[in-house]
């Protein structure tokens, strides 16, 4: 299990036991988590589980694959910190990890 | 006055639920149109997964979205399904004589005994950008596609996106407008490179400019646009424009059927389990749009749904025959209709 930290946007944090393995995204829909639509249900197919990691994490997180950066591009309030939260699995070095939910899905 | 096509059964979507929908209806003799907003057949398969496997198909331990879809298009082909692509439907009423008229966007009348609504998440239509104010400017100034070029001539046109329709009508509209600009909020694209290379080609040659950013406001009155403010990586630029086409994609929404009549329950549509009817009688759901207490999203759920639906629909449209259940195995009367005896 890895501690991760999810803010909606009225600033609500969400502290989330998630299973290593497990997306941010199935953590955010499993708690709950205002704002995470998940449309297509994690097939990086369309861009309605758009995270911003937080800065301190952004390097860790790293950065998306090609067809996820496609898939940004339908996003709203894309930064260079966004991340689709279906194709972010949790994993050891994650612990303590902050994501933010934008005002919006697109 | 349009001669409404006269049918058993008209199926609202195109996907599995619905193309499935064709065969068990076919085995008991009814005919299908079928409508789709898509311009092909598999509906979200098609759309949104054909490369990706699905794992719950049974006896397919996995498949693609378009294989799946090519298999059901193969298997129901026996039935001349007639489809009706890049069409909404617009229109619906009970006639006087029992059965159902639906109207599509495009205006064709379809007369049937029961109307299949398979509509999965609903139909698609293309994404509003998260640009304030837009709707505004929607239909005057601001266009989703291009119904005619002529509408673009000698304007100042700013075209947003980085997938095959940006670059494709970037391309396209250069010659017939007075200005292009495209905005994509990064440098790379996902439309076809020989597209991108055309269009970088075209900014050296100073025929169109490019900006890397997001519309993050529109100005304008009335409707008329007149400038757009792009937030890019060194600040935000204002751009004077008077037609804007944005592409971001599509998006699924339950549309006009939302305003039949029909019991909803946030969004899907209320139906009985034994027969997948609506609230009203003759109009079914199946698939993804509907819902019932246990409903599961499932495509072999909907393929479920397609055939207990059938045995009602047979009874609508001909009340007078003893429904007489077959296997496809065993019968040669079925095996006649699928064309293998």
């Amino acid at each position: 299990m890895t501690k991760i930290t999810l803010v909606a946007f009225d600033g609500t944090r969400f502290d989330v036991d998630a299973e290593n393995g497990s997306t941010v995204m199935e953590n955010a829909v499993r708690n709950s988590v205002p704002g995470i639509e998940a449309e297509c249900g994690g097939a990086c197919a369309c861009a309605t589980c758009h995270v911003h990691v937080d800065e301190q994490w952004a390097e860790t997180v790293g950065a998306p694959e090609p067809m996820e950066e496609d898939m940004l591009d339908f996003a709203f309030d894309v930064r260079p910190t966004s991340r689709l939260s279906c194709q972010i699995k949790v994993r050891d070095d994650l612990e303590g990890l902050v994501v933010h939910v934008p005002e919006r899905q697109a | 006055m349009t001669t409404p096509i006269e049918t058993d059964v008209v199926i609202i979507g195109a996907g599995p639920v619905g193309l499935f929908a064709v065969f068990e209806l076919g085995l008991y003799d009814l005919k299908c149109h079928l409508i789709d907003i898509l311009d092909r057949p598999g509906g979200q398969c098609a759309e949104l997964y054909p490369e990706k496997p699905i794992y719950d198909i049974p006896a397919w331990p996995e498949i693609s979205g378009q294989a799946l879809t090519d298999r059901l298009m193969e298997q129901i082909a026996p039935f001349s399904p007639q489809f009706h692509f890049n069409r909404m439907v617009a229109g619906f009423r009970k006639l006087d004589n029992g059965r159902f008229e639906v109207e599509t966007d495009e205006g064709e009348l379809f007369h049937a005994h029961a109307v299949v609504i398979a509509a999965g998440g609903g139909s698609f239509q293309p994404k509003r950008p998260p640009v304030p104010g837009i709707e505004a400017y929607e239909g005057s100034s601001v266009f989703y596609s291009v119904r005619r070029m002529e509408e673009f001539r000698d304007k100042d046109l700013l075209i947003v996106g980085g997938g095959d329709s940006a670059l494709d009508w970037t391309l396209n509209l250069q010659p017939v407008a007075k200005s292009v600009t495209l905005v994509h909020r990064r440098p790379d694209f996902r439309a076809a490179p020989d597209s991108v290379n055309k269009m970088f080609a075209m900014r050296e040659e100073g025929k169109i400019n490019f900006e890397v950013g997001q519309v993050t406001g529109l100005k304008g009155a009335n409707g008329q646009l007149e400038a757009a403010t792009i937030k890019g990586p060194d600040g935000e630029v204002e751009i004077a424009c008077n037609r804007m086409l944005p592409f971001f994609g599509l998006t699924m929404k339950l549309g006009p059927i939302a305003d039949w009549g029909l019991n909803l329950n946030e969004n899907l549509i209320t139906v009985d389990t034994e027969k997948f009817e609506t609230s009203i009688p003759g109009v079914f759901a199946i698939g993804d749009i509907n819902w019932y207490p246990g409903k599961l999203k499932l495509i072999l759920s909907g393929f479920h749904e397609a055939a207990l639906m059938t045995q009602a629909v047979k009874r609508i449209a001909h009340p007078d025959q003893k429904l007489v259940f077959q296997y496809t195995t065993s019968s040669t009367s079925l095996q006649k209709k699928l064309g293998v005896q």
